[in-house]
């Protein structure tokens, strides 16, 4: 395998790992400003912000990963999308930031801010709103190169039905993954009221996030016909998603094995998301930057990865420490300790 | 138009910068000292250490999240305001980002395993225990951010070939030249803004003569101790900065200095102005100085100013930065001195009127220092973004749109800094050191923090 594939694929994992464990933060904070406005947030808030509270840290750092990885391991990428996107990335930057400081006052400073909330969920579904123009421009077509300045079209973005279904389809994912999460999370602490709500939550956004990920696959037979093609070509990767997602439904509709549940829906984006990435290959954003265009020297590439190597050693155990403290830890969730 | 777009990406860089420096220096140095009073409290089995560990952490969860946020919002600036720079430099800086990232991703981990586990555990040591990567966590993504930016002031460890960097050697381009001053430096002076921050806190608290003055008055001596260690340790890491500067940034200290001419014996320049001819008016010669300064010799040559290409010259300007970066620590050196003089005669009160006033301005006076030193070294390079390769001009984005994304951020940053105030504020306020240690008294003996 090159240096540039086990980049690419190592990035394209800890891009999946931020789609999961962002889905369930932003989903969360809209659940919790839902569940407030409708007079529900007894039953739910306590179990979303035992779990929020330590790891939502963590979640950000998972989007600075790929970020900083990716224009590492493909310079390149950071001169065409860092031209083109100044002004969607520095929106998410902006929300992003938001969300993060304002969480901290919510919870740590005034308790139960009313504006705090509504920013907090709010942003939760704009952030990857404006995430998710990075995947749309990257099927090429929305950006011209002319004397050297890249430049973004905007009316081309804004009238275009891929960018308006990638939306939709990230804002629906993110409330699908995050219910089926929460859903689990409660059935570990034993929370009766709060696991009937939010698998009810669960159930309703499976639907929508089904219509918006066949929509996008129009749009996008539309936008890009190889990476279409290609896709059509792996099949069988969607396929397993959807077994997979039918796994995941069955149980929660009948309301056992939450646990395996949650797995079976990881494992449905997993193989949408690397269908779709594999499908992609070779092109990061088509057709200005492919992943031959990568770093320069070998050098770089070979430390790039022990690097990686070696912080996976690293995270990975203090990892699973954070969630046995925390996620799988009974008494915690139950709110005992 | 393409000249506002540079001057607007610079802007844009410096605000977010100076702006995250002040949280990125809390975040590097308040983890220290949580952990420091923490250890003593357990050790000590007094419960005023303990509790001065949970308030600091308290307030430092709030000045985390900030850090966070512009932290992100500052690594995609990069890309989004630089892209020709990150396009070039990308293949040599990518490993220490990189690492800087995975440092960040361990300490975030165990800050919140820290937090949540106070009272999880029998063995208290336990607790203590998972401050330790909080802490190193913190120092080790200054060290590798800082090999970033020493790189971009000495770029070592490549080749150029075609207008791009070939043959380039990582490890090397980490230990440029600049590294190991600008790490120590730049490592001694957040724990030293954090000690003088915090004992301004203590001496504030002291001032208004209410509440548990036993636990301040510990708070402070912990401080001041720690202030006059790094205090020192960042003046010698200053001291061997100069004298590196002279040899491989020569402009940089010409500039700071007003040294014009290549000269032995130079003198040293404090304060002064510049008037309309360039001419130094009203400053302090020390004769000889600056050589001394420079190459620990009186008679050595220093390069001056002339020496360099004209449109390659730093702005002058930088020399008040120098200085009051300078005179403030010289400060902080001198008032923890005193104070740990004057504590150590028993007969003498160390906790006077005087002093407590100097040490409540000692903290502000720190984070100023830290905003001048860096003003300095970044100004110092200037036109450069890469030393000797590419300017700033040549690196900025040519969209327009970064005069909008300005003010966008000028808000951000206004609103996140008020907020962040009025949160301290309301934390501590409500909610006073003597109520807590009134209304949980941790039992210690039975070795349960309850």
């Amino acid at each position: 395998m090159s240096y540039e594939l086990i980049g690419i694929s190592v990035l394209w994992l800890f891009l999946y790992g931020y789609l999961i464990v962002a889905s369930i933060d932003f989903g969360a904070g809209f659940f919790a400003y839902y569940a407030k406005v409708t007079k529900r947030d007894h039953i739910i808030n306590q179990i979303i912000s035992r779990y929020l509270s330590p790891v939502w840290e963590v979640t950000n750092v998972f989007l600075v990963f790929f970020f900083v990885g990716i224009v590492g391991f493909f310079p390149k990428s950071a001169y065409y999308f860092g031209s083109a996107l100044l002004v969607p990335a520095s929106f998410a930057i902006i929300l992003l930031a938001i969300r993060g400081s304002f969480y901290a006052f919510e919870n740590y400073g005034s308790k139960q801010n009313n504006v705090y909330m509504f920013l907090y969920g709010a942003t939760g579904l704009l952030i990857p709103a404006s995430l998710s123009t990075a995947l749309t421009i990257s099927e090429g077509g929305f950006i011209t190169e002319a004397n050297g300045v890249v430049s973004l079209n905007y009316l081309e973005l804004f009238t275009s039905p891929l960018s308006w279904s990638i939306v939709g389809l990230a804002i629906t994912a993110l409330l699908f993954i995050s219910a089926s999460f929460l859903t689990y999370y409660a059935s570990r602490a034993k929370d009766i009221d709060a696991l009937n709500l939010v698998r009810k939550w669960a159930l309703f956004w499976a639907t929508p996030t089904i219509i918006m990920a066949l929509t996008t696959m129009i749009a996008l037979s539309q936008r890009n016909e190889r990476h279409f093609d290609n896709m059509l070509d792996l099949w069988w990767v969607f396929g397993l998603s959807i077994a997979f997602f039918a796994i995941g439904m069955g149980l929660l509709y009948i309301g056992k094995y939450y646990g395996v549940a949650f797995i079976a829906i990881m494992l449905q984006f997993f193989f949408a998301f690397f269908g779709y990435g594999v499908a992609k290959y070779p092109y990061l954003l088509d057709p200005y930057v492919s992943v031959h265009d990568s770093v320069t020297s070998d050098a770089m590439a070979i430390a790039l990865i022990i690097a990686f190597i070696g912080g996976l050693l690293l995270l990975v155990p203090s990892l699973i420490l954070l969630m046995r403290l925390f996620l799988f830890n009974a008494d915690y969730a139950k709110g005992k300790k | 138009m393409e000249f506002d777009t540079v001057i607007m990406s610079r802007l844009i860089t410096a605000m977010t910068l100076g702006f995250h420096i002040i949280f990125a220096t809390l975040g590097v140095g308040v983890p220290l000292f949580i952990s420091i009073a923490e250890f003593i409290g357990i050790k000590k089995r007094d419960d005023h250490y303990i509790l001065l560990a949970k308030r600091w952490a308290r307030g430092f969860v709030i000045t985390v999240a900030i850090g966070v946020v512009t932290g992100t919002a500052i690594g995609l600036q990069l890309s989004l305001v630089w892209p020709n720079f990150m396009q070039l430099a990308g293949n040599v800086i990518a490993l220490p980002l990189f690492m800087e990232v995975f440092a960040f991703f361990f300490e975030a981990i165990f800050l919140g395993i820290y937090l949540y586990t106070w009272n999880r555990f029998k063995n208290p040591y336990i607790h203590w225990l998972f401050s330790i990567p909080v802490l190193i966590g913190a120092g080790i993504s200054a060290l590798f951010i800082t090999t970033v930016n020493s790189f971009m002031n000495t770029p070592d460890g490549f080749m150029m070939e075609n207008g791009e960097f070939a043959a380039v050697n990582p490890i090397a381009a980490m230990l440029n030249p600049s590294t190991p001053t600008r790490v120590a430096h730049v490592l001694g002076g957040s724990y030293v803004t954090v000690a003088a921050i915090l004992a301004t806190i203590a001496a504030f608290a002291l001032l208004r003569k209410k509440g548990a003055q036993q636990y301040h008055k510990k708070a402070l001596k912990l401080t001041v101790i720690s202030m006059f260690v790094f205090s020192i340790v960042t003046a010698v890491a200053g001291d061997a900065s100069a004298k590196f500067l002279a040899e491989h940034q020569p402009e940089k200290l010409a500039a700071a200095e007003w040294h014009f001419e290549t000269e032995k014996n130079a003198d040293l320049i404090l304060f002064g102005w510049l008037n309309e001819d360039n001419e130094v008016v009203g400053e302090i010669r020390l004769p000889g100085f600056l050589s001394f300064l420079a190459h620990g010799n009186f008679m050595a040559e220093v390069t001056g100013l002339e020496a360099t290409p004209e449109n390659e010259r730093p702005p002058l300007w930088i020399h008040y930065m120098f200085d009051l970066m300078v005179s403030i620590g010289m400060f902080l050196v001198g008032i923890s001195f005193i104070y740990l003089l004057f504590s150590i005669i028993k007969k003498w009160n160390a906790n006077n009127k005087l002093f407590l006033w100097l040490m409540v301005l000692s903290g502000p006076l720190a984070m100023l220092a830290v905003e001048f030193g860096w003003i300095y070294a970044e100004e110092g390079r200037q036109p450069w973004i890469l030393r000797g390769y590419m300017t700033v001009q040549e690196a900025a984005t040519s969209s327009p749109y970064i005069t909008h994304m300005f003010f966008l951020f000028l808000l951000l940053y206004i609103v996140l800094g008020t907020l962040c105030v009025i949160t301290l504020r309301k934390l501590f306020k409500d909610n006073p050191a003597e109520l807590e240690l009134e209304k949980n008294t941790p039992v210690f003996e039975e070795g349960v923090d309850k």
